[in-house]
């Protein structure tokens, strides 16, 4: 007989978890309609500040939809990530008015000093890069948002000094 | 609330108002509260406390002014006079000078760094003077946050015109004859797309609006949105009684936190005095609005692959037909409009059909919000009739382009448009005269490029958005925009052949016939357009390119 390993998918989450607690009353809230799965993953991002596998599990048994499904909606949309975006985030945008006013500098420069590409966390999960396609301030490009603070107007000699500034990563 | 109500309240805020002998508004859109507006709202709202005025003068948030670039902005009215760059010293200035001893500062005021003579009342300055706007009318003087402000601007009273004076039938007639076309940036004629709706019979119908703004460059619908959200729900609830619709979505970009914060707060207001819900204002008319929030997907632009994505679903597009009018939302009749075409309802309907078919040109009507961005001196938000030329916008309305650089091209219709170059600067701007130079309206995004954009780069990076976004349901888009992203990169690596122009050009026409959605069909336009204007680019890469492999 096959020796079945355990899932991800069978993992309990801790229920005195604050963040549990609070999928779980959005899913109540939503009267456990499938439909509603982007809402819920959207709390259950706010919550995390990602999605873990597990968290997604205890989605898919309390909406009783099948992974696939969770997971292939989560894959879809780029506002969803599987992994950590880091303790501190910068999101460069890379909307048109960005691009024309040089975003590519700035993700250049961020390299530069701390060696890591959009998408990409330091090893030690202090700071995270990120691009957006336009976060709408096209008035003020190039625009950087970090940690959730919107920069305008940023140039490339600027940008790692307001990272550190504003995070204390680099220091 | 009654019919009764809505008066009441209306009159209660022009006593209100008229206590105040001036208003002061504080642009609180997202790009001034960026540059840090919401602080320079208190720092106001302090000191005029602090001089004991504050039974004189009203200090409010409102929303979008224009001018993005030069915020945070204050306004103060009577006057429209209008304060670029406020921080610091500046508030205390604009309190003593300005608002107490009532002598405007004309060293502060909106473009004094850059007219020589700068105007004192903003709206005689060729910005304003230019623009036409029904739109985004109260944008600017409307506190977003407030059911009454808007009340008192004259909100609700087109509710209330339909909902007791005119049938379904009438409703439609009107926005017929206002020949409105839809402002997500295909034109398809409004009023014919509520009467189909209309016509169909189901226990349930749907109004959505699509406030997706997924265009990179364009951020009409976040401004309206976050500046008047009252106006968009009463345009709303309109079209819900036009097509006989009982409940309405707002699909909201993930991206606009603010613009989703003020919607909730607006649908809050409206339901808890009755302007939604069971029996508006007494009627026989019941209509209710949720928010959609959205995760990020260009394609949730496209009507049928929102409404997936409002069933939680991916959002992936189907073919059509049949169109959501006939089986949209859980398959039921479903309206779906843009967040412009729904705030320009309510001025159709409180004015005439009439009125707003006589702006604009014959074949497109009334006014167009764009965004304007890129290489221009003035950035922001601008609302102009149709009909007006590309060079008024950019020369006139934007000041021109910045260091007197060359004007090279404009950019319209974002992922899905083309490049517009310096030859054909005095078109007229509508849906036909766009599309006839290879480009579109699009929802309005507009991005001036100068002398130092390189097109062929641009046209690789519309293409690599494209690539990223297509939602794979179909291969001609799958396949085909990544492949005509590797043959743009492979040109400005200057690694190509002649024989990869002829390619790129074959595999643009055929991604444009075949794809299945919107985003496959258009996402060759940036390619195509900038290969019609700009081939001698395409053409110096190829050559260069050939050299280098002679030298090899």
């Amino acid at each position: 007989m096959l020796k079945t390993k355990k899932s991800f998918l069978d993992v309990e989450l801790p229920k005195s978890d604050p963040r549990v607690k609070l999928i779980a009353a959005k899913i109540k809230k939503e009267n456990y309609r499938q439909d509603a799965l982007i809402e819920i993953l959207h709390t259950a991002q706010n919550a995390y500040g990602y999605l873990p596998m597990n968290v997604l599990a205890f989605i898919t048994r309390e909406l009783k939809v099948p992974p696939s499904r969770v997971y292939s909606t989560v894959t879809f949309y780029h506002f969803f990530s599987l992994k950590s975006k880091g303790d501190h985030t910068c999101l460069v945008c890379t909307g048109t008015a960005c691009y024309v006013k040089g975003a590519q500098a700035l993700l250049d420069e961020i390299e530069n000093k701390f060696h890591i590409k959009p998408g990409q966390v330091t090893p030690d999960n202090q700071l995270g890069v990120q691009t957006a396609r336009c976060i709408g301030a096209c008035g003020l490009a190039p625009a950087v948002v970090v940690d959730d603070e919107v920069k305008a107007k940023v140039t490339a000699a600027q940008i790692n000094n307001i990272i550190t500034t504003k995070t204390g990563v680099g220091a | 609330m009654n019919r009764h109500d809505l008066k009441t309240i209306s009159e209660q805020m022009k006593t209100k108002h008229g206590q105040f002998k001036q208003k002061v508004c504080v642009c609180c859109g997202a790009g001034c509260l960026s540059s840090g507006s919401e602080a320079v709202l208190k720092k106001l709202q302090e000191e005029v406390k602090l001089k004991g005025k504050e039974n004189e003068i009203e200090v409010v948030p409102s929303g979008c002014m224009g001018p993005c670039n030069k915020g945070p902005l204050v306004k103060v009215n009577p006057g429209q006079t209008i304060y670029q760059q406020v921080e610091g010293e500046k508030v205390s200035v604009i309190v003593d000078e300005h608002l107490i001893a009532d002598r405007p500062i004309e060293k502060m005021v909106l473009f004094s760094d850059t007219r020589e003579k700068p105007f004192i009342n903003s709206q005689e300055d060729p910005f304003y003077k230019k623009q036409h706007k029904i739109v985004l009318a109260d944008c600017g003087d409307v506190n977003p946050e407030s059911l009454e402000d808007y009340v008192f601007y004259g909100g609700y009273q087109a509710l209330d015109k339909v909902l007791f004076q005119m049938s379904s039938e009438d409703v439609i007639a009107e926005i017929k004859h206002s020949r409105l076309r839809g402002r997500g940036g295909a034109g398809f004629p409004t009023g014919i797309k509520w009467e189909t709706v209309y016509k169909y019979v189901a226990d349930q119908k749907y109004v959505i609006c699509n406030g997706d703004e997924g265009d990179p460059g364009a951020f009409m619908d976040r401004s309206v949105l976050e500046g008047n959200p009252h106006r968009v729900l009463e345009g709303m609830a309109i079209a819900g009684y036009a097509v006989g619709a009982s409940k309405g979505y707002v699909y909201i970009r993930g991206e606009y936190p603010l613009a989703i914060k003020r919607f909730e707060l607006a649908i809050k207001q409206a339901k808890k005095i009755g302007l939604l819900g069971a029996n508006i204002l007494g009627s026989a008319f019941s209509f209710d609005v949720e928010i959609r929030i959205g995760a990020g997907a260009f394609v949730c632009g496209e009507e049928t692959a929102l409404i997936a994505s409002i069933e939680g679903q991916r959002g992936t597009p189907r073919p059509r037909p049949p169109f959501p009018a006939e089986s949209g939302l859980w398959g039921k009749p479903t309206l779906i409009n843009n967040v412009e075409t729904f705030s320009s309802i309510v001025p159709i309907i409180a004015c005439s059909g009439e009125w707003y078919s006589e702006i604009g040109t014959t074949k497109s009507s009334g006014t167009k919000v764009f965004a304007l961005a890129g290489k221009i001196n003035i950035s922001g938000l601008i609302e102009v009739p149709m009909g007006t030329s590309l060079r008024e916008i950019i020369f006139d309305i934007g000041g021109g382009i910045p260091g007197d650089k060359a004007f090279k091209a404009a950019q319209t219709g974002g992922p899905s448009g083309g490049c517009i170059p310096a030859e054909h600067l005095d078109t007229k701007v509508d849906y036909e005269s766009l599309v006839a130079l290879g480009s579109i309206m699009g929802s309005g995004g507009l991005i001036v490029m100068d002398e130092t954009s390189d097109m062929v780069d641009v046209a690789r990076f519309f293409m690599e958005f494209c690539m990223d976004e297509s939602c794979g349901k179909c291969v001609p888009c799958r396949v085909g925009t990544k492949m005509m992203f590797d043959l743009l990169t492979k040109i400005c690596q200057r690694k190509a052949l002649p024989m990869d122009l002829e390619r790129l050009e074959e595999l643009a026409v055929f991604v444009k016939e075949t794809s299945l959605c919107g985003l496959g069909m258009s996402a060759p336009n940036p390619l195509l357009s900038t290969l019609r204007y700009f081939r001698n680019e395409y053409e110096d890469y190829v050559n260069k390119s050939q050299a280098l492999a002679g030298t090899r």
